[in-house]
C-alpha cells in the first residue's frame, strides 16, 4: 500500500494524484487535512467541458467517456440524479475501497461536483454492506461535510446496497435505489435515460468522480500532464498475488507493468501468468508482460484490456487452469440467475473447466461451442465478461490442458484467487 | 422501415413456442432458450414475427425497430 504524508508533495512524474497526503496510519482524511492537500472545493461551472477535454474515461470498468456521459444526463428533460458506484463487488479490486475509506473526500467532492454540474440535487453513494470501514469513513466525511455546510443546493446520502459480484452493475445499482433487488434489469432504457424514480441518472464509478474533484481545481491540461495522448491521466491499479506487497498502487497509463510491479515490491518467485483487468479481463504470459504497458492500445496487442484496474500475478507453481476453473465456478455462482443463457451456460462453461483441471477428460469442444451460445444474451455484461475469462484461459493455458489430458496436474491446485468477494 | 425481433432474456423461461413459430429467425440453445437472429424481418416473416410475439407467455418477445 503506498503511504505518503500529507506533507508529501507532487513528484516529477506528477504522482501521486488520487492518493496524496493519505495518511500512514490508513485512517480516513478528515475535511482540513483534504481541503489542505487538495485545496478549497472549486465551483462546478464548465465541469461537463473540463471533463470532455481531459479524456477522462469511466474507471469502473467500462472506460465510456466520463464527460460524454455528464453532457447525455444533464441534456435529459427531468432533473438528474447522480449515483456515486462505490460498491466494487470484483474479489481482485480494492481500489474504490481504498478511496472511500482514506481519501471519501475527494468521491464526495467529485460527487457533490458532478451533481452540481449537471444540475442534480440529489446524490447516492452507493457501498456495499460488507464494507463496514468503507461505510463508517463514508458517514463520517459526510457529517463533516452537513455541519460546514459545504455542499449546498446537493443532498448527498450514503446508501447501503447488498454485496455481489452483479450489484455493482449499473442497471441493478439503479434497481436497488428504486425498492427492487440488487439484479440487472433489461434496458433500455439505460439510466441515463431513465434511472432512479425515472429520473436521468448518471452512475459514476467512484475513482472516476475523484479525478474529476482534481479537474475541477487544476485544469484539464494538467490531467493531461501525464499519460498517453489517447489515454491521459493516472489511475489505480490493485496489485495482488505473488508480489512482495500486495495494494493499490497510482500510475500513469502507459507505464509499463514492470513498474507498476516493482511499486509493489516485485514479483515473488517465478511467475506463472498475469490476470490483466480482474475476473473480465484476460491471462497474459510472463514473457509477454515484461514489455507492456498499461494502457488499452498496448494491452489489446495481448488480447487484454485494463478493465478496472486489477493486476493479479499467479506463481508459476499454482495450476493455472485450477484457478481457472475456481474463478470460473465463482462467477458462474455470482450470476443473477436471471437470463437463462447466463444461469446455465455459466455454470456449465465451470464444469467443463473443472473437468479438464481434475484431468478427467477433454470437454474443449463443449467448451467451445457453450462460448459461443453464451456471448451477448445476457440482460447485462457478466456472461460476456465471463466468456471473455473462460476464453483467455483456454487460449493461455493452452500447454497445460494437453499435460493435464495426456500426464495429470503437475501444479499446486487449492484456493489461489480470491473467489469469497475478497474482503480484506 | 424494417422490424428485428428482441429478446427480453430475463422475461424468458424457456418456453421454446417461439422456435416453432419463427424458425427462420429463432433457434434454441441446449437448455431450451431462444437464440435470436437480430437481422431484419422480411416482409414474409412479419406475419409469423408477430405470431411469436403474441404466444410468448412471458410476454419476452419484442417487435423492434432496426437499431442504427
Amino acid at each position: 500500500m503506498s503511504s505518503a504524508s500529507a506533507s508529501d508533495r507532487l513528484t516529477a512524474t506528477g504522482l501521486p494524484r488520487l492518493l496524496a497526503g493519505l495518511r500512514r496510519d490508513g485512517a480516513p482524511l478528515g475535511l482540513d487535512a483534504h481541503l489542505a492537500v487538495h485545496g478549497p472545493l472549486p465551483s462546478p461551472s464548465g465541469l461537463v467541458e473540463l471533463v470532455a477535454k481531459s479524456g477522462l474515461r469511466g474507471r469502473g470498468g467500462g472506460g465510456f467517456p466520463a464527460g460524454r456521459k455528464l453532457a447525455v444526463v444533464a441534456s435529459g428533460r427531468r432533473r438528474p440524479v447522480v449515483v456515486a458506484n462505490g460498491t466494487e463487488g470484483e474479489p481482485v479490486s480494492f481500489k474504490d475501497k481504498t478511496l472511500l475509506r482514506r481519501a471519501p473526500h475527494l468521491v464526495l467532492d467529485g460527487t457533490a461536483l458532478a451533481a452540481a454540474a449537471i444540475g442534480a440535487g440529489e446524490a447516492f453513494v452507493a457501498v456495499a454492506r460488507d464494507a463496514p470501514e468503507e461505510i463508517a469513513a463514508v458517514s463520517r466525511a459526510l457529517g463533516e461535510r452537513r455541519s460546514r455546510r459545504l455542499d449546498r443546493g446537493v443532498t448527498l446520502q450514503l446508501v447501503e446496497v447488498p454485496p455481489g459480484f452483479v450489484s455493482g452493475e449499473e442497471t441493478a445499482l439503479v434497481n436497488v435505489l428504486n425498492g427492487g433487488p440488487a439484479k440487472p434489469t433489461f434496458a433500455p432504457p439505460r439510466p441515463f435515460e431513465r434511472g432512479v424514480r425515472g429520473a436521468p441518472t448518471l452512475v459514476q464509478n467512484v475513482e472516476t468522480l475523484a479525478h474529476m474533484a482534481l479537474i475541477a481545481r487544476l485544469g484539464p491540461d494538467w490531467f493531461r500532464g501525464i499519460g498517453t495522448e489517447a489515454e491521459p491521466g493516472s489511475a489505480l491499479f490493485t496489485v495482488s498475488g505473488a508480489v512482495t506487497r500486495p495494494g493499490v498502487y497510482e500510475a500513469a497509463f502507459g507505464t509499463p507493468i514492470r513498474a507498476l510491479l516493482a511499486q509493489a515490491g516485485g514479483v515473488r518467485g517465478a511467475p506463472g501468468a498475469f490476470l490483466v483487468g480482474g475476473y473480465f479481463g484476460s491471462w497474459v504470459n510472463p514473457f509477454e508482460a515484461q514489455g507492456l504497458s498499461l494502457d488499452d492500445a498496448a494491452l489489446s496487442s495481448a488480447g487484454a484490456a485494463l478493465g478496472a484496474g486489477a493486476v493479479v500475478v499467479l506463481p508459476e507453481v499454482a495450476c493455472g487452469l485450477d484457478q481457472a476453473a475456481r474463478v470460473a465456478r465463482y462467477l458462474a455462482n455470482e450470476s443473477a440467475g436471471q437470463c437463462g443463457p447466463c444461469l446455465n451456460g455459466l455454470s456449465a462453461l465451470a464444469g467443463a473447466l473443472e473437468t479438464l483441471a481434475a484431468g478427467r477428460g477433454d470437454s474443449r469442444a463443449d467448451a467451445l461451442r457453450w462460448l459461443q451460445q453464451v456471448r451477448g444474451r445476457g440482460a447485462c455484461r457478466h456472461p460476456d465478461g465471463v466468456v471473455r475469462f473462460i476464453e483467455s484461459s483456454l487460449a493461455v493455458f493452452s500447454d497445460e490442458v494437453e499435460l493435464h489430458l495426456r500426464r495429470g496436474c503437475s501444479g499446486r491446485q487449492g484456493a489461489f484467487l480470491p473467489t469469497d468477494g475478497g474482503r480484506r | 422501415m424494417s422490424r428485428t425481433i428482441r429478446l427480453n432474456p430475463i422475461a424468458c423461461d424457456g418456453s421454446g413456442l417461439c422456435a416453432e413459430l419463427l424458425p427462420e429467425r429463432i433457434r434454441l440453445d441446449e437448455w431450451g432458450y431462444p437464440i435470436v437472429d437480430p437481422s431484419p424481418l422480411t416482409p414474409e416473416l412479419e406475419r409469423h414475427a408477430e405470431r411469436a410475439v403474441a404466444a410468448c407467455p412471458t410476454l419476452a418477445l419484442l417487435l423492434a425497430k432496426k437499431r442504427g
